[in-house]
């Protein structure tokens, strides 16, 4: 996996369900409207890039945003 | 005050979000299904589902992940029920199979144990008749993801006691859970009138009126809804949206309910929603995409 894919990945991902989301919004401010989608999107940050997310990587602010979900799993990736 | 575990019956996609639920409010809960594959399954998806509770559930508290599931017994021996306080069942809408599911029940568990029926369209008092329990068996219609909904549509069947009512609206309290009361009828309020919509939707789209995205775009972006009818019908499973249709039909005189023939076909072809990759939509990694 190319650390250069895991953005335009993760973008894709949420481009259908949250169309326009910008890398710095905030994906978990939508509230519980979006709650399937939230459990989807976390599965798909693990299956899609391999890793195993562990309790201390299940914090909200790793997953606030496009971007910060590219730095959680470039950081395990390289771990 | 403590309570006896909870039995739940059927471990699919309703019995396990009714099971986390009840697990993470603090009850004990016994969750029965056929084969041990479906309850390995269960606890894996249980598992990820309890992990990811605080992220997807806004205020919710971090909670240790394996005292939860510890909380759930996974088994297939309903002999076990002969504990249970009260009994959610979510078995498929499948008439035979509840009704001996509610003799096997009856046999088991203690005379006063209320029976709760998870289903979206099967009358309430039906079930109630395949019992010696008639004024303890009630309706408890669910929606998915079971944790996150706020609501439960609660049926009252004919010879539903008022204390039996209490007794479920005092769990669905302590699962953080409101109690909207109906009285028993085919589908209730919620699949009376959604069915209605989602088989109108389909027979749009097989008129070419307009396209699955397009139909869904009128209920969400005019109507404010979450999801379109046909994103719901495939979230939902093609066949148990046949299924349920089918029940109502045969409850209800009149062509009101015939499926669409594009939706017998679907599901004859196994393009089944979500489940299957592909209804009214495909999907990769979870999101809808359009079918093409």
């Amino acid at each position: 996996m190319e650390t250069d894919d895991i953005r335009p990945r993760l973008r894709e991902f949420c481009s259908v369900r949250a169309p326009g989301l910008a890398d710095e919004d905030e994906i978990f401010e939508v509230g519980d409207v979006n709650s399937l989608f939230a459990i989807e999107l976390l599965t798909f940050v693990e299956e899609a890039f391999g890793i195993t997310l562990e309790d201390e990587d299940l914090e909200k602010k790793n997953f606030s945003s496009i971007s910060a979900m590219a730095a959680l799993v470039e950081r395990k990736l390289n771990a | 005050m403590s309570f006896g575990p909870v039995g739940v019956i059927g471990a699919g996609v309703m019995g396990v979000g009714v099971a986390q639920d009840l697990a993470q409010t603090g009850h004990r809960v016994i969750l029965i299904d056929m084969t041990d594959e479906i309850l390995e399954a269960a606890r894996r998806q249980l598992t990820k589902h309890v992990r990811f509770h605080h992220l997807v559930k806004r205020d919710a508290e971090r909670q240790d992940v394996a005292e939860v599931i510890e909380r759930i017994r996974f088994s297939r021996d309903y002999g076990l029920l002969a504990g249970a306080d009260f009994v959610i069942e979510n078995v498929t809408e499948d008439w035979d199979l509840k009704q001996s599911v509610y003799r096997d029940l009856d046999g088991i568990c203690s005379p006063e144990c209320p029976f709760a029926a998870n289903t979206s369209a099967i009358p309430i008092s039906r079930i109630a008749a395949a019992t010696d329990r008639a004024s303890r068996v009630l309706g408890m219609h669910f929606m998915n993801p079971v944790p996150l909904k706020p609501a439960v549509e609660v049926i009252r069947g004919r010879h539903t006691s008022d204390a039996t009512i209490e007794e479920a609206e005092a769990l669905l309290t302590r699962m953080g859970k409101e109690a909207i009361i109906v009285n028993d009828s085919p589908g209730f309020v919620s699949n009376r009138v959604l069915m209605l919509t989602i088989n109108e939707s389909v027979s749009i789209l097989h008129e070419g009126v307009a396209t699955a995205e397009t139909i869904d775009a009128i209920f969400k972006r005019c109507f404010a809804h979450e999801m379109g009818p046909l994103e719901t019908a495939d979230l939902i499973g093609l066949d148990t949206v046949l299924q349920t249709l089918r029940v109502l039909s045969d409850a209800v005189s009149g062509s009101k309910y015939w499926p669409c023939p594009l939706l017998e076909s679907m599901v004859d072809s196994g393009l089944l929603g979500r489940k299957s990759g592909q209804g009214f939509y495909r999907y990769e990694g979870g999101e809808p995409l359009p079918a093409g």
